[in-house]
């Protein structure tokens, strides 16, 4: 008894247990036809179809297509967004000119704007890239601007007293400073990415991971189409872990 | 005297740096038009494949006299209402839930965490599944969305609450409801609401995605009706029109953040913000 009840005391695993009674419940209400088959699939026959999906579908294949656009998309967005910070921080009127305009477009739906690159450059991995590529520059932007403003003026000055170049001074002093905010810009933009590249995929039947999930359910083989979408969830728990492991590290305190 | 002087000198300076970053801005603007205008005459695309301006500016008044469009334009709406009030009342509710039970957050949180950052497009099957394609499966979808930027800003400013109210509260005896309504909703209604401005955008974005993908109604199908039979200028025109709504929603929910917190935003917070 008090087995279990340390068992329960323990939030990950109390958790654990949580999702597994629910998913027992669920199996349970399908087999007993509470809830319709046709609409949700039993979680035993989702797993049961997973090497059917590996098998028919080459998933990891295909993961690796969605990987590759998307860490394409993400090193152009890095290769992109970090001098354009770095401009946006040295020429203080561009930052105040084009700050506003960069935060507003985070928030409007670029996503609207693939049919615009599906008309210029056709159903190809290059509208998948530059649809990914968007959407993950402007944290990157955002993010290189707020790390490098954010510097001390303190440490600065402490620089220039000791007659440091403009080239030192940024690379010892400044950067270092805005690595954790730059990662941090790094982290959205890829994650906006991934989401951004997937959604293509998924609307356009082109790809990898979005592709699948969009053609296990226009052939309403249900199982499959939730073994698809608990695959892009186990991806994207792992860009999310793995990115939050590798900020932890970068900003230990 | 002096100090008078240093004043008007920094003012003066200010209004320099802002007429500055004016003059910016509109010569961004005019280098894009003239770009696009350039672009659409070199004959470096396909005929209409880049419209010029006058055929983009046409599509635009033709749409806006359209008595469809407007129908369109209900049907959006709709869905963005019904599913952001939907999605943020629970992602509000579900967010008080967590923030004042400790253990129950630390056990929900990876699983939310993880949820969260998955694109919420990969639902779609299962919404169209259970709400069907018609109108419910957008609202639904605007709720998904919506839930998540909710749920997250709500229980982190259940944590940020000062502790010093709780124990005020609790000295008064208040009950769990008026706990909710007097004590932590004031308290921690500035993250709630930059919570829900995020969630706006992440709502209109969802809603457009599912109309796109499988609908009948509303401007994502107009976007993508224009887009299949190849009218480029209208589709251009509804583009723009989207972003312009787009675009006011953010500042509706902007000024009404502003009201709630302490100074205005540029949009900093967004990067707390789940992928939609």
């Amino acid at each position: 008894m008090r087995t279990i009840a340390r068992f329960f005391a323990s939030p990950a695993l109390a958790g654990l247990a949580g999702v597994a009674v629910l998913l027992g419940i669920l199996e349970a209400a399908i087999r007993w036809g509470w809830v319709n088959r046709q609409i949700v699939a039993r979680p035993s026959d989702a797993v049961a179809s997973l090497p059917l999906l590996i098998e028919e579908e080459d998933i990891f294949a295909n993961f690796l297509v969605t990987l590759g656009m998307t860490g394409a998309a993400a090193l152009i967005a890095i290769g992109v967004g970090v001098p354009l910070g770095y401009l946006l921080y040295r020429r203080r009127v561009l930052g105040e000119a084009y700050e506003g305009w960069l935060a507003a477009a985070f928030a409007a739906p670029l996503v609207l704007l693939y049919p615009l690159f599906l008309v210029i450059f056709g159903r190809t991995y290059f509208t998948l890239i530059i649809m990914g590529f968007i959407p993950g520059s402007i944290p990157i932007i955002l993010q290189t601007r707020a790390g490098l403003s954010s510097v001390p003026r303190t440490l600065v000055n402490v620089g220039r007293s000791f007659h440091v170049t403009s080239r030192a001074l940024f690379w010892k002093i400044m950067f270092p400073h805005a690595v954790p905010y730059i990662f941090n810009g790094v982290r959205l933009g890829v994650m906006y990415s991934l989401v951004n590249v997937v959604a293509i995929e998924y609307l356009t039947d082109f790809g990898g991971l979005g592709r699948i999930v969009s053609n296990t359910y226009f052939r309403y083989e249900i199982p499959s189409t939730y073994a698809a979408i608990l695959f892009v969830i186990g991806v994207s728990v792992l860009f999310f872990w793995g990115f939050n492991r590798i900020e932890r590290w970068l900003r230990p305190v | 005297m002096a100090q008078a002087r240093v004043i008007r000198g920094s003012a003066l300076a200010g209004a320099a740096q802002d007429r500055a970053v004016w003059q910016v801005r509109l010569v961004t603007v005019i280098a894009c038009l003239v770009a696009w205008e350039a672009l659409a005459r070199s004959g470096l695309f396909y005929r209409d494949v880049v419209p010029s301006i006058l055929a983009v500016g046409d599509a635009l008044w033709r749409e806006l006299v359209d008595p469809r469009f407007y129908r369109d334009l209900w049907f959006t709406f709709a869905e963005v209402v019904v599913g952001f009030a939907a999605g943020s009342l629970i992602g509000v509710a579900a967010g008080i839930l967590l923030g004042t039970r400790s253990f129950l957050r630390r056990a929900c949180e990876p699983y939310l965490n993880g949820i969260g950052a998955t694109p919420k497009i990969v639902f779609l099957p299962i919404i169209f599944l259970v709400f069907g394609v018609g109108i419910e499966s957008k609202m639904a979808k605007g709720a998904l969305s919506a839930f998540f930027p909710a749920v997250f800003s709500t229980a982190l400013g259940m944590m940020l609450i000062n502790p010093v109210l709780l124990r005020v509260g609790r000295s008064f005896n208040l009950n769990g409801w008026q706990m909710v309504t007097k004590i932590y909703l004031p308290a921690m209604v500035g993250p709630v609401v930059v919570g829900l401005r995020l969630a706006m955008g992440v709502t209109v974005i969802g809603i457009l995605v599912a109309e796109i993908k499988f609908a009948n109604f509303g401007l994502g199908h107009r976007l993508m009706n224009d887009y299949s039979v190849f009218k480029i200028a209208p589709m251009y025109a509804v583009m723009l029109i989207l972003f312009a709504l787009a675009a006011f929603a953010n500042w509706g929910m902007t000024r009404l953040q502003a009201r709630f917190t302490y100074g205005g935003s540029t949009g900093g917070e967004a990067f707390h913000q789940t992928p939609r």
